[in-house]
């Protein structure tokens, strides 16, 4: 059987171990005592204080300060590169570069589908802005960039393509040997689009785009590297330190035991911070070189160039459906980039056309290209916005063609079953009919439209409100995850397990886990994470797996030291050990609850000192599909002169199985949705595409992410909880990337419902709208 | 009259960080972000851009917002400045630093001692707050992470305990 984790990006080119089976299969909670509630995070004092020590923070001992000279050319060769003058400057320990001896490894990339691509850490055939040239290491990092700008290099600069759209062109700049189409165009199909076109009463055509988007974590992609004889330590601002360590290991031929990456504190990812970059194996290349700790952490501008982006899409979409709302027929096709070495360019960007709603007579086919940029790398949710943007707005368009309300659309087409998968498999639960009638009705949708409706006159300023939902093709998680919990002889608890807290709320879900087993309350609960020399393996925390994959094990770990206990107090009650439960750091026997001893009297544990629960991941049930859903709401108020759009209310319903922790949730939900009102507003990487091909909005002035007055005061979020006994122990399904997956064409609609323009572009910029707006007075 | 310095020459800097005077020798482009951070180990205060842009190196200076990637450390001499580490009594969170923590105005956390920094001057320079006047207050700081909602409500709840106070 396929192994959940096989070919997912989080784990692509990277072997997973496997978990050994977990004993008695515990049930789903009935009732929760902390599971649920609003919880304020274990390391929030840390978070807010300002002593949690992010990799950036560190200050070593005898450290220098890297940095990386890049090619400021989307497409040039290195000739050679004079290094002299650089290293004889003040501060100056080392400059590396392609010609140093032992100094550039080979550096892989590769794609959700598995295509690979070997170059060099310095590769001289530079294929985008920024690939690495050289770097150096200084006594401070305003002499290390002294130095980088020292740096005589001798470019032979070649012919660029910078646009998707040209890259197939006959006599386009030839990125890569074999042509600038990454593998075969991927193609899909079931029944027969043609005829499901036929049978349609209304069928529409469009084409959408949604640029690129860049990541731009707060924190910058960095590490500090640190040698110690033949011993590597690296604290790397990562989601995953066990990628990292595999992949710093396999660029420097070394055993993963001499590689230890610790990640405790990370400052956002998004995505790009999934696995080892080239500026980890630098750090560690000039960290060697030099003999001392190496702090390399990129420039803002650093991290628009190289380190990674959601990839601009191409995407058409035709669609047919019948007047009573029946689904006949969708027709997609995509073109994208995901930059000059393969990097799944159209990864998953079909997938919610496939499979979101019932429809027997689906085609999709995706062309993934080479430009000179940078390599795309995961972003939030892979595909997932692009095709709903396309997607959703079909369907908005489509229930207007029919005289349809947008959600008796949605819900007349609702599939209990997994249509793109092979042999139709089931969800496990599937909330999405819930998600659009509850968020309907907490959002006051019918009402809400029809005020509008009524009100909508000629006035310069005009309201829409505005549905799209979403499914999100993982979010189940699955096996591998190991955790270990220690029951200390005074009753307090330290769990350890690999997995990072990416900002989500990771480290506090798992501790209310073992205080809901344990009764142990939060605070008295130590975590040990994110560190290769002393957690346990964990895959990296992305594509909304961390909390359905780790909280099974944490569960089943905590209640292994609880079977443990009830060992140690049976002799001492002299009562069977299954006749025990355990309240407030109470043994009792269910029977005779007069028989009862406090944890921290038992002679047992006393002696032991200490007694450890190792918990395993069991496996995901046969032929189910974990997916999470969701249904948005919005409320925008558009200036019918100036093109501006002001979102007023959001509501997110999300189906993401149990709601572990109501607070962390909620923040989960409010992030998601604000990062997707930057795709549907703001966002757009911009190349000089026919120049220079260079990046001309590499900061956040110029590239610009939602601030605090781009959101409304207040998203409301609305968690639907359908019954999943199914998914995992604690039912809990990903939430992170559902989120922000139908927020882009929830704006759009609304923004259509408010002015009767449909934008199929993103980002909805106010030059953008107003010509539409003026272009469709003008129609009249 | 402006002391003139030399790029070359490392020039004696006497600041005064969260109450405390400390005596440092300085390179005249060097940032009060990079001699706060790596010379005096205050890593609260966190670098995002160091170009004035997002706001998570936000310190007060004299009691009023600053981008300290955009103060040079020399510009800082005799000047009051306070660090989110400076909220701190003892080993007390001050009340912006609570209400963030209560609230959970914060996801990834590393933009969050900047946004903290930014509430607490813009609570410092007094009056009511509207939910308005608190986004457009706390539009100097960027949170990838999307936490604003919460950070609002944080906001909000920080001015309610001091005016209470």
């Amino acid at each position: 059987m396929k192994k959940e984790s096989e070919g997912m990006y989080y784990t692509q080119g990277l072997t997973v171990p496997e978990t050994p089976k977990p004993g008695d299969s515990l049930k789903p909670w009935k009732q929760t005592n902390v599971i649920g509630k609003r919880v304020p995070r274990v390391d929030g004092y840390e978070r807010v204080s300002g002593t949690a020590v992010y990799p950036s923070d560190l200050v070593l001992p005898r450290m220098l300060y890297g940095a990386i000279l890049r090619c400021p050319h989307p497409h040039a060769m290195v000739k050679g590169a004079d290094i002299r003058k650089a290293e004889r400057m003040p501060g100056v320990h080392a400059v590396i570069c392609g010609s140093t001896t032992g100094a550039n490894p080979s550096w892989k990339y590769s794609t959700f589908t598995r295509i690979e691509f070997a170059t060099r850490i310095f590769e001289p055939h530079c294929r985008y802005e920024g690939e690495p040239v050289a770097a150096v290491a200084a006594e401070t990092p305003y002499q290390a960039w002294d130095a980088v700008r020292a740096i005589q290099v001798d470019y032979e600069v070649l012919p660029f393509v910078a646009d998707e759209e040209k890259a197939l062109a006959p006599g386009a700049p030839r990125i890569h040997e074999k042509g600038n189409q990454l593998g075969e165009t991927v193609r899909y199909s079931r029944g027969d689009v043609q005829k499901g076109l036929n049978e349609a009463d209304v069928a529409i055509e469009m084409n959408f785009n949604t640029a690129c988007e860049l990541h731009t974590p707060m924190e910058p992609h960095g590490c500090v590297a640190d040698w110690d004889g033949s011993s590597l330590t690296i604290w790397e601002s990562t989601q995953g330190v066990y990628p990292v360590q595999n992949g710093v290991a396999q660029a420097l031929g070394l055993p993963l035991s001499k590689v230890r990456v610790i990640g405790r504190y990370m400052g956002g990812g998004f995505g790009s911070k999934l696995r080892a970059g080239k500026y980890t194996v630098i750090a560690a290349l000039l960290a060697r070189v030099t003999a001392r700790p190496v702090k390399l952490v990129l420039s803002r501008e650093e991290t628009y160039l190289a380190t990674g982006n959601r990839p601009p899409a191409h995407m058409k979409l035709k669609a047919g459906v019948k007047k009573d709302g029946t689904l006949t027929a969708l027709d997609f096709s995509c073109l994208a980039s995901g930059g000059a070495y393969p990097a799944g360019g159209t990864a998953a960007v079909d997938w919610v056309v496939r499979d979101l709603y019932l429809c027997p007579n689906v085609r999709s086919e995706m062309t993934d290209v080479y430009i000179n940029a940078g390599p795309a790398r995961p972003m939030r949710a892979p595909g997932h916005p692009q095709g709903a943007w396309a997607l959703e707005q079909m369907m908005d368009a489509l229930a207007e063609k029919i005289g349809a309300d947008p959600i008796d659309l949605r819900l007349k087409n609702i599939p209990a079953f997994s249509q793109a998968r092979q042999d139709d498999p089931a969800y496990t639960s599937t909330g999405l009919r819930e998600c659009l009638v509850e968020g309907a009705k907490a959002f006051g949708w019918k009402e809400a439209r029809e005020k509008i409706g009524n009100e909508n006159s000629k006035s310069s300023v005009r309201r829409g409100v505005g549905v799209a939902a979403g499914l999100w093709m993982a979010g189940g998680g699955g096996p591998p995850s190991t955790v270990l919990v220690k029951l200390f002889s005074d009753g307090s608890v330290n769990l350890n397990m690999g997995a990072s807290d990416i900002g989500t709320g990771t480290k506090t879900v798992m501790a209310m886990v073992v205080s809901e087993e344990l009764g142990i309350r939060p605070e008295m609960i130590q975590i040990e994470n994110a560190d290769t020399g002393t957690t346990q393996y964990a895959t990296a925390s992305g594509g909304s797996k961390t909390v359905p994959t780790e909280a099974p094990a944490v569960r089943a770990a905590a209640v292994e030291v609880r079977r443990q206990l009830f060992e140690l107090a049976s002799p001492e009650l002299k009562a069977d050990p299954s006749s025990l439960a355990l309240m407030g750091g109470e043994i009792s026997s269910k029977e005779d609850p007069s028989k009862k001893i406090k944890i921290t009297e038992i002679a047992g544990l006393k002696r032991a000192g200490v007694i450890v629960g190792v918990g395993y991941r069991g496996p995901n049930p046969q032929n189910r599909v974990v997916n999470p859903f969701a249904a948005q709401f919005c409320e925008v108020e558009v200036n019918m002169k100036t093109g501006e759009v002001k979102i007023l209310r959001f509501l997110a319903a999300q189906d993401s199985g149990r709601v572990m922790n109501r607070l962390t949730y909620d923040s989960q939900v409010i992030g998601g949705v604000t990062m997707g009102i930057g795709l549907a507003l703001t966002e757009a990487r911009i190349l000089d595409r026919n120049t220079t091909g260079k990046l001309v909005n590499k900061n956040w002035h110029d590239y610009k992410v939602p601030t605090a007055l781009d959101v409304p005061a207040e998203i409301t979020s609305l968690p639907i909880e359908p019954e999943d006994n199914e998914a995992n122990t604690t039912g809990s399904k990903g939430l992170g990337e559902p989120v922000t997956i139908p927020t882009a064409a929830a704006v759009a609609n609304a923004v259509r419902h408010a002015t009767g323009v449909r934008v199929v572009d993103t980002p909805m910029s106010p030059a953008v709208l107003c010509k539409l707006i003026s272009e469709k007075g003008k129609e009249g | 009259e402006a002391k003139e310095v030399k790029a070359e020459e490392m020039q004696k800097l006497t600041i005064k960080v969260n109450g405390r005077s400390h005596r440092l020798l300085v390179e005249p482009r060097w940032s009060l972000l990079f001699v706060l951070r790596e010379k005096m180990g205050l890593t609260g205060t966190k670098v995002g851009c160091e170009r004035g842009e997002c706001g998570a190196c936000t310190v007060l200076i004299n009691g009023v917002p600053r981008y300290a990637c955009m103060t040079l450390a020399l510009e800082a001499e005799g000047e009051e400045i306070t660090t989110v580490e400076g909220l701190m009594e003892g080993e007390q969170l001050g009340s912006v630093q609570q209400a963030f923590l209560e609230h959970d105005a914060f996801q990834c956390g590393y933009c969050t001692p900047g946004q903290i920094m930014a509430a607490e001057g813009l609570l410092r320079a007094g009056g009511p707050l509207n939910v308005g006047e608190i986004q457009k207050g706390m539009s100097g700081n960027l949170c990838r992470c999307g936490a604003y909602a919460h950070i609002f409500r944080a906001v909000e709840a920080a001015a309610k305990a001091r005016s209470g106070k």
